[in-house]
């Protein structure tokens, strides 16, 4: 065993074992918390495929900004502290079936994919310098760039007026 | 090479390499002891600067300051380490133990890690990765987690309402700095830290963005929670803020992060604005490089506790504000001229540093001309406003 | 036993990037420790006498009331929602920005264009009082 296989081995059961703390934690800010190390692990996944830049990322976006967002929404709602009721109501059976039919489907998926060759890797710096242009390239992603940031702006928007409105209605 | 880091680096791989150990297992056990080293030697620094600044600020006060324990007063922190040692660690009812006692563990980690990256001499820097500055920064920002869950554990209304405080100003800050931060990457071509600070042989990026790098500065004074931005500890709103219900080295270490933060602040802003370990003579001597860093830096750290010793602290509304109608605007205008200009003048083959202060002369100029404008139409609506009151209450008292 | 032949050293080989990321994360590790061990010391050394009065939590004095968790204003939320868009508008300009000395003019214009979208999203949220602390 190598030790990026023993690392991986360990991030994977970190993120895995904090996902599954999210959904049973009785308490909403747990599970907050929670799945701010099951990101951390995942941000671990990306070092091992060797791309720094999507571990960075996933720390910058997910963990700084849309853990805290969570957390603050969790706080938003009354009676934080307290437990949840029970963590499995009625519709327990139906999930786990609907869930097993979702894990079918992607197995199926990843089993048609070709067991992965290693392929020669791109040195890293060039590799950020080519995304950076092919954001911006006629030929590349420039439509999708501009229009993220469009979508993104509507998100603003959209949040703005969802969120405004309580205060306007007291 | 005359380069003694990578020198001394090389002798101590072949030394072990020598002793039957594996080429692999001495590249990893080397990154590994290295990171321990680099760590460890931060937080001794640590101890330090804490008595620098307590000195410092004493001064600035018209106090002498510690003076007792030790020549100057200088072995104060380790009497300051042993006394919270020796003091109860109490997590109050109703607390989140686990949450409570990992908070300032994620805080200090987060502080300490940013050094992983930073270049301290030609040829000595922790690691050079290609994402540094973004790096950085979303380190930096663990800390506001870490504080956060302080906040969340404590079982106390004072620490939520500080740490909430703190979490929404650290991530308001955070945009400008990181807008700023575009400017540097663009001029250098690169995120890591070394390849920037090598970009700046030539010019300081001070001299070519000195308004982000003024708008960088104090995004990252708001990010360390220092006057005059101190609000997630003033006293006499919320008492101590986050870190209220901490006792002995749980406080001792949040105070420790705050110090290590402001010292890496400055270390930051040295290495992306001022050229690092740049300066004279530091191809033939690159431990020279070593000084000029740490001048530059200590420059820096000068200049956060002067400002903490001079200035009141804002309200909130007005840290608030103050981020989002004017340093964030700024910001944004600053990165889009920069962006435009650079590219223009390296096609009109202008001189380069002469344009970019030109063009932030003219922002400063236009920014300090809309805020009269504003200023002027805020007392005209007050003179209005305050006209009919008067003769209302008048109206009334006859 | 683990076996370190899959880690050559060279830089921009497979696997060197990940030899970087390992200093990273000691240092996190020794980031943490460095926190851990005087606390440890701490709960070690320092006394242990809890009374009642002393776990209560501080409150100038008087008796908490309540419930320590109090309900947030709707106001941290927009602001963490503007600090997310920001935050994910800025990471994708980091790649644009490391690109810079090889583009275009158009291209850069295009990198502005993007920005300028954004800043019409913040004086949006100006216009709409969002950016008022009430």
């Amino acid at each position: 065993m190598t030790l990026a296989q023993l690392i991986f081995l360990a991030a994977a059961a970190v993120t895995l074992v904090a996902a599954i703390m999210v959904v049973t934690s009785p308490r909403l800010i747990h599970a907050g918390l929670w799945l701010i190390l099951s990101l951390a692990g995942i941000a671990v996944l990306f070092i091992l495929l060797d791309n720094g830049f999507l571990a960075v990322v996933q720390v910058a976006i997910y963990i700084d900004a849309i853990a805290i967002l969570i957390i603050i929404a969790v706080m938003l709602t009354r009676a934080v502290m307290s437990d949840a009721d029970r963590q499995i109501n009625r519709m327990g059976l139906a999930a786990a079936f609907a869930s097993l039919i979702l894990l079918a489907g992607l197995l199926a998926m990843v089993l048609q994919v070709p067991a992965a060759s290693p392929a020669p890797l791109v040195e890293a710096e060039v590799n950020l310098d080519a995304l950076g242009r092919a954001l911006v390239d006629v030929d590349g992603f420039i439509l999708p760039f501009e229009v993220a940031s469009v979508m993104l702006v509507a998100a603003l928007v959209g949040a703005i007026l969802v969120a405004m409105a309580p205060a306007r209605g007291d | 090479m005359s380069d003694p880091f990578v020198t001394i680096g090389q002798f101590i791989k072949e030394l072990l390499i020598g002793l039957g150990l594996e080429a692999a297992l001495t590249a990893v056990l080397l990154r590994i002891v290295g990171a321990a080293v680099l760590g460890g030697l931060v937080g001794a620094a640590a101890i330090l600067t804490i008595w620098a600044e307590r000195k410092l600020l004493a001064r600035i006060q018209d106090r002498i300051g510690p003076n007792r324990v030790g020549p100057y007063g200088l072995l104060q922190s380790f009497a300051d380490v042993l006394k919270l040692i020796t003091k109860e660690f109490l997590i109050p009812r109703g607390a989140d133990r686990y949450v409570f006692i990992m908070a300032p563990l994620v805080v200090v980690a987060g502080v300490i890690g940013m050094w992983a990256v930073m270049p301290l001499a030609p040829g000595l820097v922790g690691t050079e990765i290609n994402v540094g500055v973004l790096y950085v920064i979303a380190i930096g920002a663990i800390g506001t987690l870490g504080i956060m869950m302080a906040g969340l554990s404590s079982n106390n209304k004072y620490a939520l309402l500080g740490a909430f405080r703190t979490v929404a100003q650290m991530l308001s800050y955070t945009v400008p700095m990181l807008l700023t931060l575009l400017i540097p990457v663009m001029l250098a071509g690169s995120m890591g830290m070394s390849t920037i600070v090598e970009a700046q042989s030539s010019a300081w990026f001070i001299l070519l963005a000195p308004l982000a790098a003024i708008i960088f500065f104090i995004s990252s004074l708001a990010e360390l929670g220092r006057t005059p931005f101190d609000l997630q500890e003033a006293e006499s709103e919320i008492v101590a803020g986050f870190h209220i219900e901490y006792s002995g080295m749980g406080f001792g270490m949040f105070m420790m992060a705050e110090f290590v933060h402001a010292f890496t602040i400055s270390a930051l802003f040295s290495v992306i604005f001022l050229g690092g370990w740049q300066g004279p003579g530091v191809e033939a001597f690159p431990l020279l490089g070593l000084f000029y860093f740490i001048l530059k830096t200590a420059l820096i750290y000068f200049v956060v506790i002067w400002l903490r010793g001079t200035f009141p602290r804002l309200r909130i509304d007005q840290m608030n504000a103050f981020n989002w109608k004017f340093i964030t605007p700024l910001a944004l205008v600053v990165f889009m001229v920069t962006a435009i200009l650079d590219k223009l003048v390296v096609q009109a083959d202008f001189n380069r540093t002469a344009v970019h202060l030109g063009s932030n002369a003219i922002i400063v100029l236009g920014t300090l001309f809309l805020l009269r404008a504003y200023a002027a139409s805020q007392r005209r609506r007050k003179e209005v406003a305050d006209r009919p009151q008067i003769q209302h209450s008048e109206a009334a008292g006859d | 036993m683990i076996d370190f032949t899959g880690w050559p050293a060279n830089r921009g080989q497979r696997g060197f990037l990940t030899l970087d990321w390992l200093f990273i994360g000691t240092i996190l590790v020794v980031g943490a420790g460095m926190a851990a061990l005087p606390i440890a010391l701490n709960v070690i050394i320092g006394p242990r006498k809890p009374n009642k009065t002393k776990s209560e939590t501080y409150e100038c004095g008087i008796e908490t009331v309540g419930e320590a968790w109090v309900q947030l204003k709707g106001q941290y939320y927009i602001f963490a929602l503007i600090f997310l868009i920001f935050d994910i508008e800025v990471v994708f300009m980091f790649p644009w920005a490391v690109a810079y000395d090889r583009l275009e003019f158009y291209m850069v214009l295009e990198g502005v264009l993007f920005i300028l979208i954004l800043a019409g999203g913040l004086v949006y949220a100006w216009r709409k009082g969002a950016l008022e602390w009430v």
